[in-house]
């Protein structure tokens, strides 16, 4: 129920500033060139990657790496075509098993050696951060010619972005909400005891969020790819995971485990999005944006702490 | 026939009647042992009481006796056959249940998916929430547990409303065995009486042998057949309740804390 509440809180906040933005500058926000930006280029970057991350935050887990999944996916597409000569589709395929196997590794150290996830995703961030750089020599490469005919299927259309994010955030809803999965990493998050008692294979979960992420990290790796037509050494970065854990937070998602909304996420991940794109038109530079940020995490905390003491009132 | 009785002791009326039978089983972490040598047996439609003092080792037992832990030596029998357990689905596909003290519940998830954790009826890929919810409605009316609504989440019970769910559930399973660890912890009286009332109806169906793990004996000699004492890692007693007493539970008890307490004395 009070999951609910929190989703409309954010849906009204996204469509308040959409409705400012919209009066206050008219065409220049409602323009297509600008709402392209808005729906392809901001946010549905945030809004995919914050799905792997609730995923994890709701069993108890986070991913510091995938930012720089998303920066390391498309440069080993590169290589395997243009220096190891594998086909384009295959060479895709790859790219997106990097981001699961980047999530089994991060799920072995967390899972199966013990290791805090905090500490081992910030050190397979920081190897893959390495990796870029190094492999890439800083230097952008091309999108391989090979692949481009691919990308048709990905991001082609101006609003394809958008599309794949709704419609994964669809599905990543129903999944949660409706499926033993979903069931069993609210339970892992909730009671990690209680669900090993359950007989839930508590690994598994971790593993297989772990790997969900990484995956949708790959993926965004190649929607940006395609969208900025350039693979860049720079694309990777800690901002895709602050961004979309931020949108996990406004949401409705805590980080104590067990607790968390998609529906959240991706209306926070929008809010997010407009902020970006929006404050540039009216003038005011991106500067004082991490201050709304921060701003918006806190507030959004002060209400779930809120919200537990509610509960826990409800509870005697 | 006093509190002399040998250590497994037990005068099977039919042996092979015994749903489940345990032989030497021990359990040490690292250094520490937890239980040195139980021997104990559970007949068909019976209800045991397995009783102790704090560490004395029955939630030990009881969770290698469901499979979410291994024994380090020992033999288990059901039916008959010497199984290993090779983990808490195994040991329920088994008809092994149990309800954990610490309940084992997701604050965070509804009754009804609480009732079905981990065994959720499926239509592949969704759950079926509607199914779920009615047969768990069901399912706590039969058992006369009084829950308002089986969609409030798990954390919005009182303490007693918990204990109820996790008895339910695990009956709902259907269990041939059914192992209650400490099932009136933390309980008013009028709850565990529900509680109770609940051992008592599943006794008189008679589908299913129950181990009743308790740390305060005195409500637990109302509802079990036979009594075993567990102390230091053992069975020290094994009598049918009605040649027992609550007195002499508690002389075994009060000697245990004598001889303690003459061994510190000796030590210091």
């Amino acid at each position: 129920m009070l999951g609910r509440q929190r989703e409309a809180t954010v849906f009204v906040i996204a469509a308040a500033l959409f409705l400012y933005f919209l009066i206050d500058k008219g065409s220049d926000f409602t323009s297509k060139s600008n709402q392209v930006l808005l729906w392809s280029d901001f946010t549905p970057p945030i809004i995919i990657i914050a799905l792997g991350e609730v995923y994890l935050l709701i069993c108890g887990e986070i991913d510091l790496s995938v930012g720089f999944v998303v920066g390391f996916a498309p440069f080993f597409m590169h290589y395997l075509t243009d220096f190891w000569g594998f086909p384009g589709l295959l060479a895709i395929f790859c790219a997106l098993l990097l981001g699961l196997a980047v999530g089994w590794v991060n799920g072995f150290f967390t899972v199966t050696i013990g290791v805090p996830s905090f500490i081992t995703t910030l050190g397979t961030g920081f190897i893959l951060w390495g990796l870029i750089d190094t492999t890439s020599h800083d230097e952008p490469a091309a999108v391989p010619a090979d692949v481009l005919g691919i990308g048709k299927w990905i991001n082609n259309y101006a609003w394809a972005p958008i599309i794949w994010a709704v419609a994964l955030t669809a599905v990543f809803h129903v999944v949660l909400t409706r499926t033993r999965w979903g069931l069993h990493t609210v339970s892992v998050g909730g009671n990690l005891l209680g669900a090993r008692e359950a007989g839930i294979h508590v690994g598994r979960i971790k593993y297989g969020n772990f790997m969900l992420c990484g995956l949708l990290g790959a993926l965004v790796g190649l929607q940006v790819m395609y969208y900025t037509d350039n693979i860049a050494p720079t694309t990777g970065s800690y901002t895709y995971m602050f961004y979309a854990v931020t949108a996990a937070v406004i949401g409705g998602t805590a980080m104590l485990g067990g607790v968390g909304t998609i529906v959240g996420a991706f209306f926070g991940a929008v809010v997010l999005g407009i902020l970006q794109d929006g404050f540039p038109l009216i003038g005011v530079s991106a500067d004082p944006l991490y201050i709304i940020f921060g701003g918006a995490i806190l507030i959004s905390m002060v209400a779930n702490v809120q919200l537990a003491r509610v509960r826990e009132r409800g509870q005697r | 026939m006093t509190a002399t009785t040998p250590p497994g002791q037990a005068e099977p009326a039919n042996p092979e009647g015994d749903v489940l039978r345990c032989e030497h089983i021990a359990k040490s972490f690292g250094a520490v042992t937890a239980l040195t040598d139980v021997n104990l047996r559970l007949g068909r439609g019976e209800v045991l009481g397995l009783i102790g003092d704090n560490g004395a080792g029955k939630s030990t037992l009881l969770k290698i006796l469901c499979g979410f832990q291994p024994p380090t030596s020992g033999r288990i029998f059901l039916e008959g056959q010497q199984v290993t357990f090779k983990s808490v689905d195994h040991a329920r596909s088994l008809g092994i249940d149990a309800v954990y003290q610490d309940l084992a519940l997701i604050g965070q998830l509804t009754v009804f998916q609480n009732m079905f954790l981990n065994r959720e009826l499926v239509r592949w890929p969704l759950v079926r929430n509607h199914v779920m919810r009615r047969e768990a409605r069901e399912h706590l009316d039969e058992m006369g547990v009084q829950i308002q609504s089986v969609n409030a989440p798990v954390a919005m019970l009182s303490g007693g409303q918990r204990q109820a769910v996790a008895v339910a559930r695990s009956v709902f399973s259907n269990p041939k065995i059914l192992l209650l660890d400490e099932p009136l912890a933390a309980m008013g009286v009028k709850e565990g009486a529900i509680i109770l009332d609940l051992i008592i109806r599943l006794k008189h169906e008679g589908n299913v042998s129950i181990i009743i793990i308790a740390h305060n004996y005195a409500h637990v000699l109302e509802v079990c057949d036979r009594i075993n004492l567990i102390q230091g890692g053992r069975i020290t007693l094994d009598k049918l309740t009605a040649e027992t007493s609550a007195d002499e539970l508690t002389d075994m008890a009060v000697a245990e804390y004598r001889r303690a307490l003459e061994e510190r004395q000796h030590s210091a």
